[in-house]
């Protein structure tokens, strides 16, 4: 690397940029999709973080969620429907210098790249994963997601789901390894802020499930919880979520929730009654993946030429003395 | 050489030897192909193996085949559960495993009888047969024992009996722990091998091992040498020539890895499958040591969209699979392709469709490689015939995916996997290892996709450069990467992937001919089956055949210059480990035939009605069986 470009580097790091420069076109979204919510936070957190834009990458899968790295001014990998995680996964273990978000959908992430998901929690590679639940699938037209809500009626079940949806805080619980588990709703910008912002810096997997409104196709659904605040538990931390006096007149169920708590973490994710809003869980100490090797150790030619003699050297043959 | 091959070597009973009732004189031996069959753990494989390594280090060609059973723990003294190693020694270089085998080793007689059926075993051979089945507490071992030594007996074979338990018995308390080096022993004196390296070579195999136990197994060798001096009738000398450049013994896996760490490349992700997995294995051990990850996925996707991650940010990565996984990872290689993003993918194949014969090689994969993932797809598919290709082939395939932003599909197969043959000690050449990534800033407004009309080729923007903010996707798009809505933006994506493989033809050589320039018959292989067919056609040549042989390393995209070579042989075929339908069938006919993979890929290039052979035994072709395939095909009048 040359040195004029090292001090681009160096530069970029703490240049700050407009939200502008962190937008590329406008989102091809529904009008009302809680999608350009989730974009307006993302956008504003590069802008506060000052993330230089080429060490940013924004990795998805397939769905409307997943059109979000078309619309960052970063760049972007759009892959295949449920791999994103993998393919995040790849471009960690070589590059920590990189910033990685992954965008998923609760039909990407849940159903079809269920395994990915499950795996991705466990490898706890430092990445910031925001999974899009609008309890349906929005890009396919209108059919019961592995989140919809039992009875839901959709184009694949037009008697109504029969099955209970999958809890994606509680299953994320579940698995060994989870370091970072967090929910939250489009709807209330400051604190979806804030909560991208905490699994911004949590050193590992930050797993954040946003209740995501498809105006579209489920209109109805989140309809009750956005016009009654009593349906949302918020909860409060000096490591979680700070809540604004203004907004605690408003949301007044509220819980202080030690993230480190994982007992009443779980409790929290199986609420049916409310909502929970907020940082379930933190684990800073659990392993991560990506440290198993040290990625700054450079295969250099002269490197490569003594490693391979020395296992050359294994299985020689000498010519005769 | 010193021709008393135990000289130096303190042997403990010295005076029986010299007291043998008969006068042994040692025959001379172009080659031998020997094999060693025993219960899976008991130690066949390492005495093959052993056996295998002394030869070549006396300067021997060698070309080993692992015998392996299809069970994890299978049932003692069952057919199935043969496991062993089939050697091939000769006195010049040796490319393949051979016909059947001339001397067999066999711990108990069922292992024996599943080779007897599988036709490995030379008519008349030799076979040392472990005798304490024959005084066993089990009647019905007795009897199996005997029974199926009379039989072999009565079909001609030199059965020899062996006490290897009793003599073993004389020296430690678990026969399962060191009657293979008892064995080796033997083999060494049968094939008057240098007892000083046999030792060298068995202090090397358990060199991670205490004193106490390479004391223990030099002392079961030596008494395996000693026994067979004095109560073999029989003695071999096959000549060695000492090479004068220093060697590697390895086999085809471990060479791919090795090839791999030479690349440059620095991410493998896998996920465990047979017969791939052994090159993980040893990759998992040694990549560390250049900085290299060797990832293990949660399944075969993942594995494969994990190294299109590596590749995208950083050198080209690879994924390496076997036949079930490869069919996984069809999807992914699409978005690789759809991106552009280098991948290495090697595919040990296997016998399938399906779960198929996980442990025996086949070549079936080829149409799978070419014309996998949905959607157009142009990708390059390379073939490795030998185990030193196998090294340098992994230089090859990443510096094609580098620079022609490409997926290199690597087909490779079991037979090549597990079988060793020495190839000269490469040297390293810093040629071979990828360059650093590149995070130099681009200028303003750089298109991610700058299709080159001519060649298809667009420059690669790695996060990390500054200006190339774009984002990558698996839909049609356009140079900026942007969703194509436009037919139009569709059609030229589609033209310049396509381009970039036509562009990488023209770098391709027209490959060399094996015998004649011109002929009756030509024989078109790819892959592991090289130098069987390479024999075969040596072997026809002596007899008068105008037979040549075609040995094809790229097979997508086709060198130039192929229809040219086959204008000039009358007949033209392929031989391939996989199906084609017999016109012996009574069903079968002209409408209705399927060829074999290459055969069909030639007949629809070419419009050469190119004919086809093969088996899927489950076993390496052998060179005997090929070339009567060309006497007969020679002998047929009529079509092609």
């Amino acid at each position: 690397m040359s040195s004029s470009t090292t001090e681009r580097l160096l530069r970029s790091d703490t240049e700050r940029h407009p939200i502008e420069d962190y937008q590329r076109c406008v989102p091809r979204w529904c009008t009302g999709c809680g999608n350009n919510a989730i974009l307006t936070a993302m956008q504003r957190l590069c802008r506060d973080e000052r993330l230089p834009r080429e060490k940013t990458v924004f990795v998805s899968g397939i769905g409307c969620s997943s059109r979000f790295p078309h619309y960052m001014n970063t760049y972007g990998f759009h892959g295949l429907h449920g791999r994103a995680l993998p393919i995040a996964e790849g471009i960690k273990m070589r590059r920590p210098d990189l910033h990685v978000f992954v965008n998923t959908g609760d039909g990407d992430c849940c159903s079809i790249g269920a395994a990915h998901w499950i795996h991705a929690i466990r490898y706890n590679m430092d990445m910031t994963v925001l999974m899009h639940d609008n309890n349906i699938y929005g890009l396919t037209k209108m059919q019961a997601s592995p989140t919809s809500p039992t009875g839901l009626k959709s184009n694949t079940s037009p008697r109504g789901t029969q099955l209970q949806p999958i809890n994606p805080l509680s299953v994320t619980l579940g698995v060994a390894n989870a370091s970072f588990v967090a929910q939250a709703v489009d709807w209330i910008p400051d604190l979806l802020y804030q909560t991208i912002s905490r699994a911004f810096h949590h050193k590992g997997f930050s797993f954040v499930r946003i209740l995501q409104r498809c105006p579209e196709f489920v209109p109805e659904l989140f309809e009750e919880s956005v016009s009654d605040p009593a349906k949302i538990l918020l909860l409060s931390h000096e490591k979680g979520l700070h809540i604004s006096p203004e907004l605690s007149k408003v949301y007044r169920n509220q819980e202080n929730h030690d993230p480190g708590d994982a007992d009443r973490a779980r409790e929290i994710a199986a609420m049916t009654d409310y909502i929970p809003f907020g940082i379930l869980y933190q684990d800073t100490e659990a392993p991560r993946h990506e440290n198993v090797e040290d990625p700054d150790k450079l295969g250099t030619p002269a490197m490569i030429k003594s490693a391979l003699d020395e296992e050359f050297d294994k299985f020689t043959i000498w010519p005769a003395e | 050489m010193d021709t008393t091959p135990n000289s130096g070597i303190g042997l403990a009973k010295k005076s029986e030897a010299a007291t043998a009732p008969f006068k042994k004189t040692t025959e001379t031996l172009r080659e031998h192909i020997i094999e060693v069959v025993s219960d899976s753990g008991e130690g066949a494989q390492k005495c093959g193996q052993t056996f295998a390594a002394i030869a070549a280090r006396m300067g021997n060609g060698i070309w080993t085949v692992e015998i392996i059973p299809a069970e994890i723990q299978p049932p003692a003294r069952s057919i199935e559960g043969a496991s062993g190693n089939r050697v091939r020694v000769g006195a010049g270089r040796i490319s393949n495993g051979g016909d059947e085998a001339d001397l067999v080793v066999a711990f108990n007689e069922q292992a024996l009888i599943g080779r007897l059926r599988a036709g490995e075993l030379k008519p008349g051979c030799i076979i040392l047969l472990e005798d304490k089945w024959a005084h066993d507490r089990d009647p019905d071992v007795v009897a199996a024992y005997t029974e199926t030594r009379a039989d072999l007996v009565d079909q001609g074979y030199d059965v020899r009996d062996i006490p290897m338990e009793d003599e073993c018995l004389k020296h430690v308390r678990d026969t399962k722990k060191g009657k293979n080096m008892f064995a080796l022993g033997m083999l060494c004196s049968l094939y008057s091998m240098d007892m000083k390296m046999a030792r060298e070579q068995v202090a090397f195999i358990f060199r991670k091992k205490s004193e106490a136990v390479i004391e223990a197994n030099y002392t079961l060798l030596d008494a395996g040498y000693e026994w067979a001096e004095s109560n073999l009738d029989f003695k071999y000398k096959i000549p060695a020539t000492k090479s004068e450049k220093a060697q590697i013994v390895v086999n085809g896996n471990i060479a791919l890895a090795l090839g791999v760490m030479a690349s440059g490349m620095q991410v493998c992700a896998m996920y465990p499958i047979t017969p791939a997995t052994s090159a993980s294995h040893y990759l998992s051990e040694v990549f560390q040591k250049v900085g290299g990850v060797v990832h293990q996925a949660e399944d075969e996707i993942a594995a494969c969209t994990f190294a299109i991650g590596a590749s995208y940010a950083g050198k080209c990565a690879l994924t390496i699979t076997s036949g079930p996984g490869y069919s996984l990872k069809q999807e992914a290689i699409g978005l690789a392709v759809m991106g552009e993003i280098p991948l290495v993918v090697i595919n040990v194949q296997r016998g399938g469709p399906s779960t198929g014969q996980p442990t025996k090689g086949e070549q079936s994969d080829l149409l799978a490689a070419v014309f996998g993932s949905h959607g157009d797809a142009p990708k390059v598919v390379m073939a490795v015939s030998g185990i030193e290709d196998c090294f340098y082939s992994m230089i090859t395939a990443r510096r094609i995916a580098e620079a022609f932003h490409m997926v290199v599909v690597v087909l490779t197969d079991a037979n090549l996997a597990t079988a060793q043959q020495p190839f000269a000690r490469p040297q390293f050449s810093e040629g071979w290892v990828a360059e650093a990534v590149d995070q130099n800033a681009l200028p303003d407004g750089a298109e991610p996709y700058n299709w080159d009309g001519r060649t298809g080729l667009a420059r690669r923007q790695v996060p990390g450069q500054p200006h190339g903010m774009h984002c990558l996707t698996g839909l049609a798009h356009d140079r900026n990467s942007r969703v194509a809505y436009d037919p139009e933006i569709n059609q030229e994506g589609m033209l310049h992937r396509s381009l970039k493989l036509a562009a990488f033809q023209k770098t391709l050589r027209t490959p060399p001919l094996f015998g004649g320039e011109q002929g009756d018959l030509l024989i078109i292989g790819w892959g592991s089956s090289r130098g069987a067919i390479e024999e075969a056609v040596e072997r026809s040549r002596a007899e008068g055949l105008k037979v040549s042989s075609l040995h094809l390393k790229f097979i997508q995209p086709l060198a130039s210059g192929l229809k040219e070579i086959f204008g000039r042989f009358k007949k033209v075929m392929t031989v391939e480990s996989n199906w084609n339908d017999s016109m012996d069938h009574e069903l079968i006919d002209g409408d209705n035939r399927r060829f074999s993979n290459l055969a069909w890929l030639i007949r629809g290039r070419y419009l050469v009605d190119v004919d086809c052979w093969g088996e899927v035994k489950g076993q390496p072709l052998k060179p005997g069986a090929i070339c009567q395939v060309i006497r007969e095909k020679l002998e047929t009048e009529g079509a092609c």
